[in-house]
């Protein structure tokens, strides 16, 4: 590809400061906006364009900012910055590298939906990030990009950083707004939706920091260039998150629809170790995993899906012929179950004991009937939960075993349960915070 | 109405009614673990999931609105194999100990597992939250039975606004908590016990119930609450002779299933060894001794030395020495009452035929010898209908006097005077459950959320659904965290603040021209009392905001919601910003509907010098607001007993017959004496409570008859109480204990509690409900019902009445006393006992088929119009000067009732608040020199207490405040009695000037004035 356009800070150094990104047409959009256009004909080009959400689940970005009841005000825009999906790391390269078209992208849809203000929602884990992008907010003020009365118009427009507080449940957007009004991180009962009850019970809309970063280039150049790159159904550029056993881990900004293979081969070289892909991770731990003759599968929402698995964040984690499935099974429970929020009982209680089970399995204390068990605790979690971040966290059960169920009996089979498990295996409680005996 | 299919059936419901919510009402049960109908839904548990035609995922159906033509499920192979595995992961971390467990046949987890057939878990891994705390006396917390259904959490957040516990952890480590996982006590946990109430599981219970019984072994009993005037219904399980718990429940017309801690926990006083259990005399009323050097033998009989010293040895559990400085600082002649809880030697137990007999004997002597104005009686707030009604009758018929009063004197009858005076009616205008509706809330004058703590939960219930609350008060009550506006006025001058709100409603056009054109009258002369009173003018007497006060004004008149959608803020016209848009709407505000305002005082208005104009000016902002005689507005007084609406019903008072009939209208009254088979009843109006002391000492009132009553903490400026009934010749106190006021009677008659009788209570909604006998009554103690009935009997005789009218007095059962009632008290007429059993009645109900009248003055004031009244401005009586330079101010606190006499004697409510305390500001606090913990004197004209420091900033500075229940630092030594209201005659127990000092710079003081005398 002979030019980034949301990674464009490696075309062009320090793109990050002010003064150069102004002088690549930094800001120029959004002033054109703000002074040209009417909000609705922002979120028209935007709904031309056919950009999907870039969070995970792909929704038209467009036909969401159309949900907005009409004339409730005020309305907010909320930034998805809490990227915490084991392997994502594309939202902190666009924020560090690229803040100010981010910003931009920002501080246009926030026109375009007819809000003042735009909280950008940053998990606590980026302060360094944050840092930056407050720097970068702070030079928008400066230069009269944020503010009161912006451009002679009356348009004002405030933007705020939040930093989470480590949960990754803060990403679902209905805990997000509940940890940024100041509660506790769980999702919020819907309907009703955030677009038309959110943030402050007032219609919001929550958006991801790649998907605001496509939308200057949307509006300046036009839906009608936009939709040449990428597939008719996902049109634009994403960028692919490549780690796990390869030979060149990083963010790769490729247009939607290019081929699994061409990202992992040519792109990241291999897998680091020299063997054969086993298996894919798309998006990062959430996503069903998917055995390496899936490789030809096209990454856009579409056929990720056809491919049994979705696109999600687009984070391809990468397995050798010699990683062990099981091992890779019980690192994504584990990372599930210390994140479940706790508010429903399948997700709470059931991630709990797969991750009992699967450690038994791993350690080599595991039983034949183990892996089944494992299916089973799937199957109690699974279409039962409060949020998606739930039935997520079946997919490294179920998907994990129905590839390479074999390597889950050899761990099973070849160990020697004790007779009394329970006294051999230490039982490692989590400590319960701060409990004390009264 | 929206119509849905559930299982095959259709249905129509209201728009909004969740699927669950219509399956429940029309019999469809759905498992469901953390659903509360009172509660916003959670969704957690996951077990409500049914299955919905054209939606492939199963929905959790507490959160899900019925939609039009939606196809519902709620059985199926498949939502049977969900709930098993939902049920499987609940049981995988519950201890299975069903058979030792308290909460056994009550517990819903087991239900449905017994539903689902889970008895065992797949998970055979160590069990987690391996966790008991009992750090209250109250209830105790089993983490290992919780299953995070979080219902405690939000009960305690959405309905009792205290926000006390959270759920602390992530994931399988949840577990609810206080902050920081300290100690309940250190929480902001006012221990009602909701969260017991709600709580599925084991995982809470009350302390009480432990170890005491399964749950289908104890027996049931419903009947309402006996402490404040909220009138809750409470379920009292029972086993033998002795409560095991107490619950709400949820047909309770007031309270549903909600208590506070007094209500669920403040029983126990009942079964307390210092219950009085027989009737006791005087010794030298059987021995005459001869009398001391100043002629009064009585002032000899207690010292203040006595050591409460009970039968078995044992000190009084709330006895003690007294820590007061009581009476005048100094001078000669000062005398300390003796603080005990326990009959002491001075008095011989007797029969109560002997009792009887000298009752009898002594009040028939004082009326021939004095007259019948020389005996009074104070009737109680405490006693149901029927036997204020008795007691009256006994005063009014057989001796034959209007001195009745009882307590309502000292709290409220500014408010049945001065809405008697606007509104023909002096009582609560709207019932409790309609504040949960209303668009604001004006509260003033009342600490709702410790006085009458269920009726705060109906404001915090207001204020989550998007109401607006402002608050008028001195002090900084708890409800002040869900306020939208909080007014501070300096104590006493709130009245500038209630005009000036009047003001500007009229300046800015928001009063109902159409209310005040066609339903009041003196509107003219009242516009012209408050033209000059500008919210500027307000601001400057009393120290808030004209701002605030011109908020408050418009979210009144127009009962504004918090939660207004507002279509203003559009980024291209207004930047945002509301408030210029919205002012300039509202003055166009004829086109805008306006919401229901409803407005809720207490004593911080009644409890003053002008306490009736006070109250005249709410029921004035009502009318010209329009705000009055619709659901969800209204002007209403919280009342602080359990039947004190009713013991005024009753004509407990010296001015009214039962139902408000005055005792000069002769044909009202004739025509009661007619149904008493008298020719007439006296005339001339009795004499009030406070002035019942000032006649005792003016030689007028020679004996009294007090029922559940106890002036000697109650009362302003208690040294006075005190020689007054000191120099009483005569004295019966009619109790449950041995109360200050009992220490000094001749005799002293054991009662019944509200716990062992049956008759009907008065909520303060005006809402009549049937009290049950949920324990036998203790020793010989008797219904008060039954002993008034036996002094009216014997007194008959004594004084020579022909034998039909002692006759008359053998009632056989408060049935019977109701329907006597009935036949006199015209807004009681068809209020009889077999209509009781289900909500009650509200009266006024004059016929047996009438069906009561929840709110007052709805098509017309039941003085025909409502009448404005011209308030000129009065400042309390007393103000601070060099001498006494602080306010002081007096109350309620949450844990304690009244004088103590049955809070002070329950265990936990007791351990949880055991002393007497004064709140000082901490500007005041380091003027003084005063730490927060230590001793303090506060002194007034009128006495001086020692009690304990607290230094917070609820009060302002230059105000202090001290709850009036301890005896051992009695509030009521330093009030003053001097002025009353002149229309109500209440005392301004308010406000009174005092000074605060620790007792060290005190003894300094005297020292260095001693100095410079000598």
């Amino acid at each position: 590809m002979a030019e980034h356009i949301l990674l464009h800070h490696r075309d062009i150094p320090g793109l990050d400061q002010m003064d150069v990104y102004e002088k690549d047409g930094g800001w120029a959009t959004y002033k054109r906006a703000v002074t040209e256009m009417t909000p609705q004909a922002v979120v028209d080009v935007v709904k031309a364009a056919g950009l999907r959400g870039r969070g995970g689940a792909g929704f038209p970005t467009g036909v969401k900012w159309g949900f907005l009841p009409k004339d409730v005000f005020p309305r907010y825009m909320v930034v998805n910055a809490d990227e915490s999906e084991p392997g994502t790391f594309k939202d902190r390269e666009i924020m560090e590298g690229n803040p100010h078209l981010f910003l931009e992208g920002t501080a246009i849809s926030t026109y375009a939906i007819q809000s003042n203000v735009a909280y950008i929602y940053i998990r606590g884990e980026y302060l360094s990030t944050a840092r930056i992008l407050q720097q970068a907010i702070d030079e928008a003020y400066a230069k009269g990009y944020l503010g009161k009365n912006l451009f002679g118009t009356q348009y004002s427009l405030d933007m705020y950083i939040h930093l989470g507080a480590g949960a990754y449940i803060c990403g679902e957007e209905t805990a997000l707004l509940n940890s940024l009004e100041g509660l506790r991180g769980q999702p919020r009962l819907k309907p009703p939706f955030p677009a038309a009850v959110g943030l402050y019970s007032k219609p919001t809309i929550i958006n991801n920091v790649e998907t605001l970063a496509n939308v200057r280039p949307i509006v300046e150049r036009g839906a009608e260039w936009y939709k040449t790159l990428g597939t008719e159904k996902s049109p634009g550029v994403k960028i692919f998150c490549l780690s796990g056993n390869i030979k060149r881990p990083g963010n790769y900004e490729l247009p939607l629809g290019t081929p699994i293979r061409y990202l992992i081969e040519e792109l990241g070289g291999g897998t680091y170790d020299g063997t054969a892909v086993k298996a894919i991770l798309p998006a990062g731990a959430s996503a069903p995993m998917i055995p390496a003759s899936a490789m030809d599968t096209r990454m856009d929402y579409e056929a990720m899906v056809t491919a049994g698995s979705t696109l999600g964040s687009a984070s391809f984690i990468i397995l050798g012929e010699h990683d062990s499935v099981p091992a890779a099974a019980l690192k994504m429970v584990r990372f599930f179950k210390h994140e479940s929020c706790g508010k429903c009982t399948p997700c709470r209680e059931g991630t709990y004991w797969a991750q009992k089970v699967l450690e038994r399995i791993n350690d080599g204390t595991g039983v034949v009937p183990d892996v089944e068990l494992v299916e089973t605790i799937a199957n109690q979690i699974a279409g039962k939960c409060f949020c998606p971040l739930g039935e997520f966290a079946t997919s490294p059960m179920i998907y994990t075993i129905k590839h390479f169920r074999s390597e889950f009996e050899a761990q099973v089979q070849g160990s020697r349960p004790r007779r009394n498990w329970r006294e051999a295996v230490p039982q490692r409680l989590e400590p319960t915070l701060a409990m004390r005996e009264l | 109405m929206t119509t849905l299919t559930i299982d095959g059936q259709v249905f129509d419901v209201a728009p909004g009614t969740t699927v669950l919510e219509a399956a429940l009402a029309n019999r469809i049960d759905i498992p469901r673990l953390c659903y509360h109908p009172d509660l916003v839904p959670s969704g957690g548990c996951r077990l409500c999931l049914v299955e919905v035609e054209g939606r492939p995922n199963p929905q959790a159906s507490c959160g899900l609105k019925c939609d039009e033509g939606l196809v519902v499920h709620t059985q199926s192979d498949r939502l049977t194999a969900l709930r098993r595995d939902i049920i499987d992961l609940f049981v995988s971390d519950h201890p299975l100990r069903c058979a030792v467990c308290d909460k056994n046949g009550a517990c819903d987890l087991q239900r449905y597992a017994y539903q689902y057939g889970i008895s065992e878990t797949a998970y055979d891994f160590e069990l987690s939250r391996p966790l008991f705390q009992e750090d209250n006396p109250f209830f105790v917390r089993d983490h290992q039975y919780c299953i995070l259904c979080n219902k405690c959490v939000r009960v305690c957040d959405e309905i009792v606004g205290a926000n006390a516990i959270e759920v602390a952890g992530r994931g399988f480590t949840s577990h609810v908590a206080t902050p920081f996982d300290g100690p309940m006590v250190d929480s902001a946990c006012v221990f009602c016990g909701s969260c017991v109430q709600v709580c599925p599981t084991a995982a809470l219970l009350p302390t009480s119930r432990l170890r005491k019984g399964r749950e289908w072994e104890l027996t049931r009993q419903r009947t309402i609450c006996g402490y404040c005037g909220v009138g809750c219904g409470v379920e009292f399980a029972t086993q033998g002779q002795q409560i095991i718990y107490a619950q709400g429940y949820r047909a309770a017309p007031v309270n549903g299933e909600f208590l506070c801690v007094k209500g669920r926990f403040g029983w126990d006083f009942a079964q307390h060894p210092d219950r009085l259990t027989q009737p006791l005399v005087r010794r030298d009323l059987l021995e005459p001794r001869p009398p001391t050097a100043d002629g009064r033998p009585l002032a000899t009989a207690t010292t203040p030395t006595e050591e409460t010293v009970t039968s078995d040895g044992q000190r009084s559990s709330v006895g003690g020495p007294p820590s007061a400085v009581r009476g005048r600082p100094s001078g000669p002649g000062v005398r300390r009452p003796s603080v005990v809880g326990r009959p002491s030697a001075d008095f011989v137990p007797v029969s109560w035929e002997q009792a009887l007999d000298i009752i009898a004997t002594k009040l028939a002597d004082t009326v021939k010898t004095h007259g019948s104005d020389a005996v009074a009686g104070l009737s109680s707030a405490r006693c149901t209908n029927e036997e204020n009604y008795l007691f009256q009758k006994l005063f009014r018929a057989t001796i034959g006097t209007n001195n009745v009063d009882h307590c309502a004197r000292l709290c409220h009858s500014s408010s049945v005077t001065g809405l008697g005076m606007a509104f023909g009616s002096g009582a609560m205008t709207n019932p409790i459950r309609d504040i949960r509706n209303a668009d604001c809330i004006l509260i003033t004058g009342s600490n709702t959320a410790e006085s009458h703590p269920v009726i705060s939960y109906e404001v915090v219930r207001a204020t989550k659904l998007g109401a607006n609350l402002v608050i008028i008060d001195p002090r900084r009550v708890p409800l002040v965290d869900h306020a939208t506006l909080f007014l501070q006025p300096k104590p006493g001058t709130d009245i500038y603040i209630f005009l000036a709100m009047a003001h500007v409603i009229l300046r800015e056009g928001w009063a109902d021209t159409a209310f005040i054109a066609g339903r009041t009258e003196g509107f003219e002369a009242f516009e012209y009392s408050v033209r000059e009173v500008t919210p500027q003018v307000a601001a400057l007497m009393s120290g808030v905001p004209a701002e605030l006060i011109e908020q408050a004004a418009r979210m009144y008149a127009l009962g504004q919601r918090a939660d207004a959608p507002s279509a203003d803020g559009r980024p291209q016209t207004a930047d945002g910003s509301q408030t210029d848009n919205t002012d300039y709407a509202l003055r166009n505000t004829q086109s805008i509907a306006r919401g229901h305002s409803t407005i809720l005082y207490a004593m911080g208005i009644t409890q003053r010098s002008n306490g009736t104009e006070l109250v005249l000016t709410l029921a004035n902002l009502a009318m010209l607001s329009g705000q009055i005689g619709k659901p969800s507005t209204g002007v209403n007084p919280l009342r602080g007993q359990s039947n004190v609406q009713g013991a005024c019903d009753m004509g407990a008072l010296p001015n009214v017959l039962p139902g408000y009939q005055p005792v000069t209208d002769a044909a009202k009254r004739q025509a009661v004496a007619q149904a008493w088979d008298l020719a007439d009843l006296p005339a001339q109006p009795g004499i009030t409570v406070v002035e019942m002391m000032h006649a005792v000492l003016a030689g007028k009132v020679k004996a009294m008859y007090v029922m559940g009553e106890n002036p000697m903490l109650s009362d302003p400026n208690l040294t006075h109480v005190e020689e007054a009934l000191r120099a009483l010749d005569f004295l019966v106190v009619q109790d449950i204990f041995m109360s200050e006021t009992a220490q000094l009677a001749h005799v002293v008659l054991p009662a019944a509690s509200y716990l062992e009788k049956d008759g009907t209570f008065t909520n303060t909604e005006r809402r009549v409900q049937m009290v049950a006998p949920v324990l036998p009554a203790p020793g010989q103690s008797l219904p008060d019902w039954q002993i008034v009935g036996q002094v009216g009997e014997k007194l008959e005789a004594k004084l020579g009445h022909a034998a039909e009218k002692a006759a008359a007095w053998r009632y056989t059962s408060t049935t019977a006393i109701m329907d006597e009632i009935a036949r006199v008290t015209p807004s009681y007429g068809g209020i009889h006992h077999h209509r009781l059993s289900g909500e009650g009645l509200t009266w006024p109900c004059p016929t047996d088929d009438h069906p009561g009248t929840p709110i007052l003055h709805t098509a017309k004031f039941t003085r025909g119009l409502g009448k404005f009244h011209a308030v000129p401005v009065n400042l309390p009586a007393e103000q601070p000067d060099a001498d006494f330079p602080l306010i002081l101010t007096t109350g309620r606190i949450l844990y304690h009732y009244h004088t103590g006499t049955m809070t002070r004697r329950s265990e936990g409510l007791n351990w949880r608040e055991s002393r007497g305390y004064a709140e000082v500001h901490p500007y005041d606090a380091e003027q003084a020199g005063l730490r927060d913990g230590g001793p303090a004197l506060v002194t007034s004209r009128r006495g001086q207490v020692r009690t304990q420091v607290r230094v917070t900033d609820r009060v302002p500075q230059g105000t202090i405040f001290l709850s009036f229940h301890w005896k051992e630092a009695p509030a009521n030594v330093l009030t003053q009695d001097f002025k009353l209201d002149p229309l109500a005659k209440i005392p301004e127990y308010k406000v009174c000037a005092v000074r605060i000092e620790s007792p060290k710079a005190a003894a300094q003081g005297k020292q260095a004035a001693g100095a410079v005398e000598a």
